[in-house]
């Protein structure tokens, strides 16, 4: 019929209205603020070129910052993966007083401005402060040594591994466990084989976060650390460091090896997510 | 393996979820517990599997108490009402879970393990789904799959919350009969729970009807069918239409209905209540009675009417559309009621006498949750 060669092409109507508008702005407050930077420090990296680019990043300063500041970030990754498991374990399981209070000073880290943590961490472990009279006693010295730096590290980064892990551990269903423990199962062999295994990607993606936070701190550790080249310089104060005397291309340099730790980090803890939840593979 | 159930009680906050429970399972027996929700049958058969714990009342299975023994050491197959799948293992090491967390000491090798998960899947027809995640499964399949698990562990009791709640009609019918068919052949102790009569009575030897924590009448299909034990059991059966009656040396007696086919019952004059189907009454038309056809809907093979009285409300009947007299049965026209099926009980107390219940009370549907 004529009425159907003249009607118009049918165009699927969407639900959602403004699609258009909030992606546009999406995009480009992503590119101002995230981009643009990026590139800008990928693009001086490239203009000294790869000969300069190694000479700063191999020289012994730096490279002593980045054993130091990867040493210390995955002590700080590991206590905090213990610890915050620990910590969103006790917050989701069991019921106790004080427990919204206990929950809400999680997100102390987050707000606290760093340089006040690392202050007041400084406070507490100096040879005077409350800690530290022991410690030293004890023959431990935590401020202005590596100790240092995994105590700043360890408290700006705990809430992530607790917020992530909190959500998917909420969410995990009572059978299943109710189903282990029928199967014979007893606490240890319901955490390992039906727990452990349902949040260990979110475990790990909190764990990953926790770590990229640790290797970029600077406010706290400052404070804690002493800076002593070669001993507890980290590698964020070094490029602050080469800023301050107009050393555009070695900030950059070291900057951008900072920046490559993060981004492998990032895929290396994505693989595993992906490994970690192949289970979920085709499922509805 | 025979298990004695006496005095059970569980109080949730305020609420009494059991009430003096008493049921004895033979072996070998294969047990429903039907009722509607909240009439404790899931607390019920959590507490036998270990995952609830009665306030009081004793539960003993071959003669050892088991209120002392913690589940994981009651060996029994529980079959949960979403399957509680464990989503990270394939299905042969769901299957094989309950054999591999044994102590080390009591643990059949790896071979062993492999062999038994093997025969359970061939035994329950899915050897095809071994390698497969529960994601990637059907409801029916999970089910076959949550009833391998359970069963690999030689359960000296099985136990199945609404195993068919969440599937299909035609797979429910299917897996039915294919349960009967496991039943029979392990040979185990089965108690399951159903809001489903049809369900409870198509696959138990013996059906624990249940309300408000309480039991309610134990038996056959055709004995709680045809006598109801309380005017509970009634309801739920489907009885939806409670007529006031009196009694008149076991005759019951109303106002334009006819109850002769009814037999005499032994209780005491005066007023009772009559509980009837809708199917099992039978419209005579009759210009001096009190009852007129309010509405007439025909579903194609039956005719519903509703009936009403000036005194008493209204009342449902379903009638066959073929039946001879169905052209007479026209809105407004004047009726008899004939019950040709029912139970008379004694007035409740609280309960009003002098009205028609119709539809007074419809089985609940559990919600999936």
């Amino acid at each position: 019929m004529t009425t159907a060669a003249i009607a118009p092409p049918i165009r699927a109507k969407r639900v959602l209205p403004g699609f258009t508008l909030s992606l546009g702005t999406t995009l480009l407050y992503l590119t101002l603020i995230v981009l643009i930077p990026v590139l800008a420090l990928i693009l001086k990296g490239a203009e000294m070129g790869p000969a300069r680019f190694w000479q700063i990043i191999s020289s012994p300063r730096a490279v002593a910052a980045f054993q130091i500041t990867l040493t210390a970030a995955a002590i700080a990754t590991v206590i905090n993966a213990v610890y915050g498991l620990l910590m969103a374990w006790v917050l989701v399981r069991y019921e106790f007083p004080g427990k919204r209070l206990l929950d809400a000073m999680m997100d102390v880290p987050f707000a606290l401005p760093t340089a006040v943590a690392g202050l007041s961490l400084t406070a507490l472990f100096s040879a005077n402060g409350w800690f530290g009279q022991v410690l030293e006693a004890a023959g431990i010295q935590v401020v202005y040594t590596i100790w240092g730096i995994v105590l700043a590290m360890a408290f700006t980064s705990v809430p992530f591994v607790v917020r992530t892990v909190q959500p998917v551990l909420e969410d995990l269903d009572p059978a299943l466990e109710q189903a282990a423990v029928t199967l014979g199962a007893g606490p240890f062999a319901i955490f390992r084989r039906v727990v452990l295994p349902a949040i260990l990607p979110a475990w790990m993606a909190g764990c990953t976060t926790a770590f990229a936070r640790s290797l970029g701190e600077f406010g706290a550790i400052v404070f804690i650390a002493g800076n002593l080249p070669f001993r507890t310089e980290i590698a964020a104060l070094l490029a602050y460091i080469r800023l301050e005397e107009y050393d555009y291309n070695g900030a950059a340099a070291i900057a951008l090896v900072l920046l490559g730790f993060a981004l492998v980090l990032l895929l290396a803890s994505n693989l595993l997510q992906f490994w970690a939840a192949r289970y979920r593979e085709g499922q509805k | 393996m025979s298990i004695a159930i006496s005095g059970l009680t569980k109080r949730f906050g305020q609420t009494d979820v059991l009430c003096g429970v008493d049921l004895e399972v033979s072996k070998g027996e294969l047990v429903a517990l039907l009722g509607p929700s909240g009439s404790g049958k899931t607390t019920l058969l959590k507490i036998i599997a270990g995952l609830e714990w009665p306030d009081a009342g004793r539960l003993a299975v071959n003669d050892q108490n088991w209120l002392q023994l913690a589940a994981q050491d009651r060996r029994i197959g529980f079959v949960f009402q979403h399957y509680a799948l464990f989503p990270h293992m394939r299905v042969r090491d769901n299957i094989a879970f309950g054999l591999s967390v044994r102590p080390r000491s009591e643990r059949p090798g790896k071979a062993v393990i492999a062999a038994k998960v093997d025969e359970m899947l061939h035994f329950l027809q899915i050897t095809h789904l071994a390698d497969r995640f529960p994601g990637q499964l059907s409801g029916g399949q999970r089910q076959r799959v949550a009833l391998g698990r359970a069963l690999a562990i030689e359960p000296a009791v099985l136990l199945l919350d609404e195993p068919f709640g969440a599937l299909d009609a035609a797979i429910r019918r299917d897996l039915r009969r294919w349960l009967r068919g496991v039943h029979d052949a392990t040979g185990s102790t089965t108690i399951f729970v159903t809001h489903d009569q049809e369900e409870a009575f198509e696959l138990a030897d013996r059906v624990v009807v249940m309300g408000e924590g309480r039991i309610e009448q134990i038996g056959h299909a055709d004995a709680i069918h045809d006598h109801p034990a309380t005017p509970f059991v009634a309801r739920f059966m489907g009885a939806t239409v409670e007529f006031p009656v009196t009694l008149n040396s076991g005759r019951a007696e109303a106002s334009g209905l006819d109850i002769s086919a009814l037999p005499r019952r032994a209780l005491p004059d005066g007023p009772a209540r009559l509980f009837a189907r809708p199917e099992d009454i039978t419209l005579i038309p009759d210009a001096g009675a009190p009852w007129r056809i309010a509405s007439r809907i025909s579903n194609g093979a039956h005719l519903r009417f509703v009936l009403s009285h000036p005194a008493l409300g209204e009342a449902e009947a379903d009638v066959p559309r073929r039946t001879a007299n169905a052209d007479a049965l026209t809105p407004d026209a004047a009726v008899r009621l004939r019950i040709e099926a029912g139970t008379i009980f004694p007035a409740e107390r609280g309960i009003a006498t002098t009205s028609v219940r119709s539809p007074g009370f419809e089985p609940v549907k559990e919600k999936s949750r």
